[in-house]
């Protein structure tokens, strides 16, 4: 991940397949491996904790549009309508049949999965703007449904109370412990992201992404693939409601509005698309950026205005202009997004000190 | 059949027909900038909003006449549009579909946060002189802000069907939209039509704002209207004028009817042992349910132009 050769001495292809180029990637995935696992969970105070959670949720769920978004170029403006499905699934379950986390878990995702399909049906006759306003259709419709079912929503609030995972007769209720659940879930979803790109399935989306008819004529079932291709994501949508439900101890469908799927879509542009790292990054900058914003406009909010009430306000909409703005900056200047600029930061040091 | 039943329907199905003029008003914003530049906005909504929300604060705020803070909203949404234009969607021109709708999404969270950081985010009433007492014509109420939209509507969409199919100007336009590179290669300056395209689409926001922000108020909420705007253009097609004033009279009308036959039959018995749904609130997605069947049969919409792929 971080030290690569001075050059490119791949000769096959599988060579340039490869999880781990290079013998120190491996020594670095340990080093993250015991970074995360170990240190950070003895040593990160509770309250970073919490930031610590909302990102790896948020990295679930980005990892799974840019399955859609980044390796298929399929656009949906849905993501967050299945994380609720998910969420709800999940709660449902888990109160009325008690079932614990490890079916909830992927019976969420399942029922996002099949969801998307039936939601990704109308990618395999329309693309491009007219698959935009089906998946925003799809937001709609099924935030409707949710709410106005009451076997699924459990009644006019539409909220379900969830109670804390267990696992071996331990309840997961303080944040150390919601953060060793949560990690194993990430660290399963990204490696499952790594592998599905290099696989005969990822190299499919891609070649639909970059040109579908001519995909299509070198034997791709383009209609399979795009349909595969909203099940994954939208079971990486799932997965990542259950999360959120199980970290918030309750299923509610207000955490999941129209401008949580725009904040994943940002996730993946910014991070940038088609690359699990970007999906990394994406997630990671998108989550903490209206906290440094609070904390920023604490300190140096006071002096431009007298009363807080003014200042909560604005904090509010200025996370909507920098958001904007950096949703517009990427995409005009670095379209490939952070991983971009992590890449040419890694360029520059691969022969450093030399310059040749 | 009783006479009652009768007057209830017309009166619903004209007052949607008058609402959905006024949504084919705020496509029309969106098919304008599409026909000629091909580029998608999403934040044709917050165009909109932000237009009504700055005559509004002007009129509030620093006492000035209406008409005359239309104007300077007006001068500013086409200055916005064509600052916008060049530093943004220019840029852009040749890249995938996805990455234009995804600035133009960008955009629409910009200008939802910018514009009420300035004016303040409580709701404010937009008063352009047209009286508040429903008119009554035999037993069908309407609301005069209404009438008075669909008329400006209708105007503008004379006036916009005349420049496109006989100004030179507006030929030039369906020329751009038609296809860049030929029309550069006839002397059309494409650059510069970009930019009319987008100012025109400024003049016909700033207009949505008026009336819009007078039927409903202003604050962040008129951006809502912007998502009326896909069923709309969908419907209707997405190059066509006429489409847009098909798709937006089919809209206000699906959605006038939800209103008045749809949720209140939701609340019966009968109906929720069947369906064990909760309350109404079809109107807000019913239109989209509509333009989903119509993508299933007609994916380029009533009156669109059907494109040929080729590799």
């Amino acid at each position: 991940m971080f030290h690569r050769e001075s050059g490119f001495y791949k000769t096959s292809y599988a060579a340039d397949f490869a999880l781990y180029p290079l013998p120190i990637a491996r020594w670095s995935v340990i080093g993250f491996a015991i970074l995360f696992f170990a240190i950070v969970p003895l040593l990160v105070p509770s309250y970073y904790l919490t930031m610590l959670n909302l990102v790896g949720i948020a990295i679930v769920g980005a990892l799974g549009l840019n399955i859609l978004l980044g390796l298929t170029g399929q656009i949906s403006i849905g993501h967050a309508a299945f994380m609720s499905v998910g969420a709800y699934t999940a709660a449902n379950l888990a109160t009325r049949l008690d079932l614990p986390f490890y079916i909830t878990l992927p019976a969420g995702g399942l029922m996002a999965a099949a969801v998307g399909i039936i939601v990704g049906f109308p990618s395999v006759r329309i693309k491009g703007l007219y698959l935009a306003i089906s998946t925003l259709a799809a937001q709609f419709i099924i935030d409707w449904i949710i709410i106005h079912t009451p076997a699924i929503s459990g009644g006019a609030s539409a909220s379900i109370q969830v109670p804390r995972p267990w696992l071996f007769g331990i309840q997961l209720d303080t944040q150390v412990e919601l953060y060793m659940f949560i990690l194993c879930v990430v660290t399963i979803a990204i490696v499952g992201a790594l592998n599905l790109a290099r696989s005969r399935i990822g190299r499919a989306f891609i070649a639909i992404r970059d040109q579908d008819i001519a995909a299509e004529i070198i034997g791709i079932d383009v209609r399979r693939y795009k349909l595969m291709a909203f099940a994954i994501s939208s079971f990486y949508a799932g997965v990542a409601g259950v999360l959120y439900t199980y970290y918030s101890g309750v299923a509610n469908n207000e955490f999941f509005p129209l401008l949580i799927s725009i904040d994943y879509l940002a996730m993946v542009i910014i991070g940038g698309m088609g690359s699990v790292l970007g999906a990394i990054f994406g997630a990671t900058f998108v989550t903490l950026l209206p906290i440094v914003i609070d904390l920023v406009m604490s300190y140096i909010g006071p002096f431009f205005m007298g009363d807080s009430s003014g200042l909560s306000g604005i904090k509010s909409h200025l996370r909507l202009v920098v958001f904007g703005g950096l949703i517009m900056f990427f995409l005009v200047v670095e379209p490939e997004g952070l991983n971009r600029l992590w890449l040419n930061i890694r360029n520059y040091f691969r022969v450093w000190p030399f310059s040749y | 059949m009783d006479m009652f039943v009768v007057w209830y329907f017309l009166e619903s199905t004209i007052n949607g027909a008058l609402i959905g003029l006024m949504y084919a008003l705020v496509a029309l914003g969106f098919v304008l900038i599409y026909k000629s530049t091909d580029a998608i906005n999403f934040a044709q909504g917050q165009f909109v909003m932000i237009s009504g929300m700055m005559v509004a604060a002007l009129a509030a705020d620093y006492s000035i006449p209406v008409f005359i803070a239309a104007i300077m909203a007006l001068v500013f949404m086409v200055l916005f549009n064509v600052a916008l234009e060049r530093v943004v969607l220019r840029p852009m021109i040749g890249r995938p579909v996805v990455a234009i709708i995804m600035a133009t999404i960008g955009l629409a969270a910009f200008l939802e946060g910018v514009f009420p950081m300035f004016f303040g985010s409580a709701t404010r009433s937009l008063d352009i002189g047209v009286p508040n007492d429903p008119w009554i014509i035999g037993q069908i109420y309407l609301t005069p802000i209404n009438v008075v939209g669909a008329l400006v509507a209708i105007a503008f969409f004379a006036g916009f069907g005349w420049f496109f199919m006989k100004s030179r100007k507006g030929v030039a336009l369906r020329a751009v939209a038609d296809n860049h590179q030929v029309s550069m290669a006839m002397g059309i300056n494409v650059e510069r039509y970009f930019v009319l395209a987008w100012s025109m689409a400024g003049v016909v926001a700033v207009l949505g704002g008026l009336l819009w922000g007078s039927a409903i108020g202003v604050d962040n909420t008129l951006a809502v209207v912007g998502l009326k705007v896909f069923p709309v253009v969908i419907l209707g097609g997405l190059e066509s004028i006429k489409g847009c004033v098909v798709g937006g009279i089919i809209v206000g009308v699906v959605e006038a009817w939800g209103g008045t036959y749809i949720d209140p039959a939701m609340t019966q018995e009968w109906f929720r042992e069947f369906f064990p749904f909760e309350g109404g609130g079809t109107k807000d997605f019913l239109p989209y349910l509509l333009m989903i069947a119509v993508l299933f049969f007609r994916p380029y919409g009533l009156f669109g132009k059907v494109q040929i792929e080729r590799v």
